[in-house]
């Protein structure tokens, strides 16, 4: 048994870091982020650089053939960095419902473009994923119609990939008749949602899974421990940045970091934050090994990661007092992207009931 | 990552299994405060002993198994005996920090003498640390023992002396060298509890047992020879105690097991009709519980696998005894308010009864407040995260008024 990173993980996981740190600056956040598009093109290519993209596409298209664990690596990597980067649906959950719910003629036309990064394809559920909004698409034949919103990773979407309530997914592209896309900066600026509407917009159908509804779900799941791990990025990242604060202000001629109301705050963050890395890693691997824990550890791993970054993003801003409030510091971007995560693909509520339903319980 | 054990563990897990199934009708109940070994449980520690589940590390000589340590076999056994609910063996305080400490720095005559009957649950044991004016600042003990015509002269008080008031012996820090600092005027001592001029007075605690003491010294005689490492030693053998105090691996095994017992309780239990696990207030509590579980355990995982490869797990490991004790505490609670008002009348029954639901609940709950408090309180604990995990500065030194008087 070793519960843990191997090499090659921790060395991609760094380099990527060291990409991130050196591309990302805050002016340059700030700079990227006021469009509110969540798409930068350089960025985007020197990621594809590092074989971001086709992290999880098959070997035999082209990719590196790593699993969801991986992609959780690298979310946390990218929820550190507030990367203005659709990695979620872009790279992780669009490949996977490809390789779970395609042909492989389907597959060979597109993941090959996936994993060099020239398709983005967005993915959307109309139901399953719990969000609000109106979620109703449906399908005459190869038409698709009606309304998918709140899609996360859209802004520079090439294709969109909607999941309907049976599990069918339908794939469409942008910019065809029948396709209205609209985007909307979000409160968190480093991505967008995206509304769409079809109306009888040509899609192609993905129907080659055995189990549709299940095939939906594992890519649901999937995304559920990215976004939850990206979340633990950004929950870090305003912990250390707390930290290194509290060692700094000084007031009543002390560095704030040595009260006990400061302190102990700090020390309930990482006392909460610390076993959501090992909850993160255990859900990730459970989606690529233990098929039977795959969805109860998407679930939790959804909502107790979000319910603790909630609390560790409140506790970290009120450490770096006024100035955390401000725009100044640029503290904000990480506290909205924790903000936005969570009501993306099932809040804490939303995942905590299919976790019943999951056990028999409701 | 890889969490399937090899098969040297596949073929422990499996002999466990089947240890289970033959014995563990024999194991005593698992949970509820501690209390002087009864028959039953010191039948239960033998036949664990000859199976090498407990005291599998300790030479043959003095009465263990004789293996070679291995944290991933000390895992599997741990996880196994929670997954069954069966009763682990002793971990009182004579087991878990007087014995290792023992094989690492007590004489062969020491080892030969004590190992054996601790581990066996014959010799029970206390803690002579804590005194009234010191807490948490530990070598600050102002208990003192005198060397006189070949005897140690004890005299002070010792309090939260936990199972002081059945044990046989205590192991005591005390002061023997005044005139030397702090640190190096103490000693350890091995001493028994029956020794005329000793006096123990239970503290009754909230859970209605008397689970802590007081003890008083009023020229209390100790050969000499009762001394472990030797004078002015103290400090170094109570560092080796804590080092394996802390070296044992946060308990998630215990997490999932009482989280289990807790879903069985809820699904039994009903309101009106309904089972609890169907009320959509008590589930909701309920899932945020396996939430934090799961995390729990994942987080356990990886500190023992960085504890195989020999990593200081630092910040991760001293979240530890608070998070634990937390997480524990509102497992606890959630089990009593399934219990409701039917798990309030309970008597705390005498130490040797046999707990029902009720009372086992109810005592953990009480039991989980003293578990955050003892073995430096949860308040303590944020002092070490905060200090020695995240580096923060401490807290300046009040300038007391014997410090300024010595200049």
């Amino acid at each position: 048994m070793e519960f843990g990173l191997s090499l090659e993980q921790r060395q991609f996981d760094d380099s990527l870091r060291d990409f991130l740190k050196d591309r990302l600056p805050m002016e340059q956040l700030r700079a990227l982020a006021e469009p509110g598009g969540g798409y930068d093109e350089s960025l985007w290519n020197g990621l594809s650089q590092l074989g971001l993209h086709g992290l999880i596409v098959p070997e035999r298209f082209g990719g590196a053939g790593l699993g969801i664990l991986d992609a959780a690596v690298s979310a946390e990597a990218l929820g550190f960095a507030a990367a203005p980067v659709p990695f979620a649906g872009t790279t992780v959950m669009a490949p996977l419902a490809f390789m779970h719910s395609a042909t492989e003629a389907q597959q060979d036309d597109y993941l090959p473009n996936v994993a060099a990064g020239e398709y983005r394809i967005a993915v959307g559920f109309a139901g399953l994923a719990g969000q609000t909004g109106a979620n109703n698409a449906t399908l005459d034949g190869a038409k698709l119609s009606g309304t998918v919103t709140g899609i996360m990773d859209a802004g520079a979407a090439t294709h969109y990939l909607i999941y309907l309530r049976d599990g069918t997914a339908a794939v469409v592209e942008a910019n065809t008749p029948g396709v209205t896309a609209t985007q909307h900066r979000a409160l968190d600026r480093t991505r967008p949602l995206v509304d769409l509407r079809f109306e009888n917009a040509p899609a192609e159908i993905l129907s080659a899974a055995n189990d549709k509804l299940q095939a939906a779900r594992t890519v649901l799941n999937a995304g559920r421990v990215v976004l939850a791990a990206d979340t633990l990025g950004a929950a870090q990242t305003m912990l250390d940045r707390a930290v290194a604060f509290a060692k700094e202000r000084v007031q009543f001629g002390r560095v704030i970091g040595s009260f006990q109301g400061v302190k102990y705050m700090l020390a309930d963050c990482v006392t909460a934050l610390e076993p959501c890395r090992g909850m993160v890693w255990y859900a990730g691997h459970a989606q690529d090994s233990l098929p039977d824990e795959a969805s109860l550890t998407a679930c939790h791993t959804k909502a107790h990661v979000q319910d603790v970054a909630r609390d560790v993003s409140r506790m970290t801003t009120e450490t770096h007092g006024g100035m955390g409030f401000t725009d100044l510091l640029g503290l904000h971007f990480w506290f909205k992207r924790i903000a936005f995560n969570r009501q993306i693909l099932g809040g804490p509520e939303r995942c905590r009931q299919e976790a019943a339903e999951l056990q028999g319980w409701a | 990552m890889d969490l399937s054990l090899s098969e040297q563990y596949q073929a422990l897990q499996a002999e466990i299994r089947a240890f289970v199934a033959k014995h563990g009708h024999k194991s005593p109940k698992v949970g509820g405060g501690r209390k002087r070994p009864d028959q039953k449980t010191l039948d239960w520690q033998k036949t664990l002993l000859e199976h090498g589940y407990v005291g599998r590390t300790i030479p043959t000589e003095y009465g263990g198994a004789g293996k070679q340590p291995d944290v991933m076999e000390a895992a599997v056994i741990a996880a196994e005996f929670a997954r069954a609910n069966v009763y682990a063996g002793l971990t009182n305080q004579g087991v878990s920090m007087l014995v290792p400490t023992l094989l690492e720095v007590g004489t062969e005559e020491q080892k030969r003498a004590y190992v054996g009957p601790t581990i066996r649950g014959d010799l029970i044991w206390c803690q002579g640390y804590s005194e009234p004016g010191n807490g948490s600042d530990l070598a600050n003990a102002q208990t003192k023992a005198e060397l006189v015509d070949g005897n140690w002269i004890v005299n002070g008080q010792k309090i939260w002396t936990s199972s002081a008031h059945y044990a046989d012996m205590m192991f005591l820090l005390c002061r023997t060298e005044p005139e030397k600092s702090k640190h190096e005027g103490l000693s350890y001592l091995l001493l028994s509890m029956d020794s005329p001029g000793l006096d123990r007075r239970p503290l009754k605690t909230m859970t209605g047992r008397s689970e802590f003491n007081e003890v008083f010294f009023t020229d209390v005689k100790v050969p000499e020879s009762q001394i472990l490492v030797g004078r002015g030693k103290g400090w170094y053998v109570a560092n080796v105690t804590l080092k394996h105090e802390r070296s044992m691996i946060g308990d998630a095994g215990k997490m999932t097991a009482r989280l289990e017992q807790l879903i069985a309780l809820l699904g039994k239990t009903e309101i009106d009709g309904v089972p609890l696990i169907r009320q959509p207030e008590f589930r909701d509590r309920l899932l945020r519980l396996q939430g934090e579980t799961i995390a729990w355990k994942a987080h356990n995982l990886r500190l023992l696998t960085e504890a195989a490869q020999g990593i200081d797990s630092g910040v991760k490991r001293m979240i530890i005894k608070y998070g634990g004790t937390m997480l524990g505490f509102r497992l606890s609670s959630l089990a009593v308010d399934a219990l409701g008002s039917a798990g309030l009348p309970f008597e705390s029954a005498g130490e040797d009864a046999e707990d029902d639901d009720a009372t086992t609940w109810n005592i953990d709950y009480m039991y989980d407040v003293g578990l955050m408090i003892g073995g430096g309180s949860n308040n303590i604990q944020k002092n070490i995260i905060g200090e020695r995990g995240l580096d923060l500065p401490r807290e300046p030194k009040v300038q007391t008024a014997a410090a300024v008087g010595r200049g």
